[in-house]
């Protein structure tokens, strides 16, 4: 581009995005290259071939089962994360028909959540949350008893997506009674230990760096559920469709990994979003939302006023940031995020950025922790001058 | 479930229409404008962006202004108040 004979340096692009898909963990790339060729055949055939396929099957959901801390028999794999969570949701509805209808639910919860109670025509008592994000457990309790009727299942997620708010579901359980709970962990799963109390719990494999298409749904041992869609004559009847044997052992084998570093990687994590985030809430009008501690360990999300969101994250894609947002500019619907919403946060000049996996090296040795820390200073310079520079263009730098 | 309803006067000391401005114009309306209105006194910004409902009380938090809430013009259009505090 320049004649000059000098070579720009521009760091290489960054993604920090892992709230909306890890990049494939390396332990899952061989598994899955390994299991396309031996888990093909159909699992339910009595050839080598199919035998082979059903033996990594079982495989692939024993490892999911011990790495999420539940029985293999209560571990089904869906076509996605939102496909658990509507299976889930919907036929925990349907296996209390006879006695309940309502579901209670946050209003915070992912849109798979709010789109199945709308599809199912169910009616919704939605629980509110506190600035930072969170339910408070006695708040569901009061839901309940407000209801005009009696109470199916309650909907609530281990952690928030968007502003990383960790729930306190087993304090929800108890604070319930008997009523069945339902929890998305689709956003904690991996990085953090399942919580206990739920009847159904679901998660999605490409948050924790296996593949896209592997959703994993936890029906507990003697819950009623009943399956909402048109039966499926495959190994377990509570999925649909040819089983996608190769991508359900990589996803087993990333979750293996992750939680066997996760230590490490959350600690990481949980610093550098800490030093953001202090940073970052030192700026002129700048909201850091979420809980500041009782959070997930990546994830950190803050809106800027006076910026549209959609030029805040063109400048820092430019500069070699890939972030998402949720303000009403970037959003297909062009309405604000039904979370910032609810919190009562600012939506526009929206930033939610999440850390890729990054195994930080043993002691004493340099490896590629230093380039993330080298990564989070360079946001921390260019951040402030995209600011300035949008803001200055509407003259309220 | 909400708070009851600020005082409000029958019509602001300064009304910005921002109906046709999206997501964030008419805060940054709200900001340029705050200095003509006296300590004390009203400003309305009419907008028909749904990120107002949420980003105009936010906005009012964050600058250490009152939000006062909001109405509907005559044409039906949301109008979101504030009284300048500083």
């Amino acid at each position: 581009m320049s004649n000059s004979g000098r070579v720009a340096q521009t760091p290489p692009p960054v993604v920090w995005d892992a709230a909306s898909a890890q990049a494939l963990h390396p332990a899952a790339r061989e598994v899955l290259l390994a299991a396309l060729d031996a888990g093909y055949a159909d699992p339910r055939r009595l050839h080598g071939a199919g035998r082979s396929a059903r033996l990594l099957l079982d495989n692939a959901r024993e490892v999911l089962a011990q790495g999420l801390g539940v029985r293999p028999d209560e571990v089904s794999l869906t076509s996605s994360g939102t496909d658990a969570v509507h299976r889930g949701l919907l036929g925990l509805l349907g296996g209390r028909a006879r006695v309940a209808s309502t579901v209670v639910r946050t209003a915070v919860e992912h849109s798979s959540v709010v789109h199945a109670i709308s599809w199912a025509q169910a009616r919704e008592v939605v629980v509110g949350v506190d600035r930072s994000g969170r339910a408070a457990p006695e708040a569901y309790a009061a839901a309940i008893a407000a209801a005009p009727a009696p109470v199916a299942l309650v909907a609530t997620h281990s952690a928030n997506h968007e502003v990383g708010t960790v729930q306190p579901v087993e304090e929800v359980a108890a604070a319930i009674g008997g009523v069945p709970l339902m929890c998305n962990a689709a956003a904690s799963a991996g990085r953090l230990p399942l919580p206990n109390g739920w009847s159904i719990a679901t998660a999605s494999a490409h948050k924790w760096g296996g593949p896209a298409g592997v959703g994993i749904l936890c029906i507990r041992k003697g819950t009623r559920w009943r399956n909402p869609f048109p039966a499926d004559d495959r190994i377990d009847e509570r999925g649909c469709g040819f089983e996608n044997v190769p991508s359900a052992l990589a996803a087993a084998a990333a979750l293996q990994a992750t939680i066997a570093e996760r230590k490490d990687v959350n600690t990481l994590h949980f610093r550098l979003i800490e030093k953001i985030r202090t940073r970052v809430a030192a700026l002129p009008d700048v909201e850091v939302v979420g809980d500041p501690t009782n959070r997930l360990p990546h994830l950190l999300t803050f809106s800027c006023l006076y910026v549209d969101g959609e030029a805040l994250v063109t400048e820092l894609d430019r500069r070699g940031f890939g972030v998402a947002s949720g303000s009403a500019c970037t959003t297909s619907t062009l309405t604000p995020s039904h979370v910032l919403a609810a919190m009562g946060v600012l939506t526009h000049g929206n930033i939610r950025l999440s850390l890729p996996w990054v195994v930080p090296p043993a002691e004493g040795t340099q490896g590629p922790t230093s380039g993330i820390e080298a990564d989070v200073e360079r946001f921390l310079t260019e951040l402030p001058l995209i600011l300035g520079e949008l803001r200055s263009r509407i003259g309220l730098a | 479930m909400s708070a009851p309803e600020p005082v409000r006067p029958d019509s602001p000391n300064l009304e910005l229409d921002c109906r046709d401005l999206r997501c964030p114009l008419p805060i940054i309306e709200l900001a340029r404008h705050l200095g003509e209105v006296a300590v004390g006194e009203t400003l309305a910004v009419v907008a028909r962006d749904p990120a107002a409902l949420i980003d105009v009380p936010a906005w009012a938090r964050m600058k250490d202004q009152e939000y006062l809430g909001d109405d509907l013009t005559g044409d039906g259009v949301a109008r979101f108040w504030v009284r300048r505090r500083s």
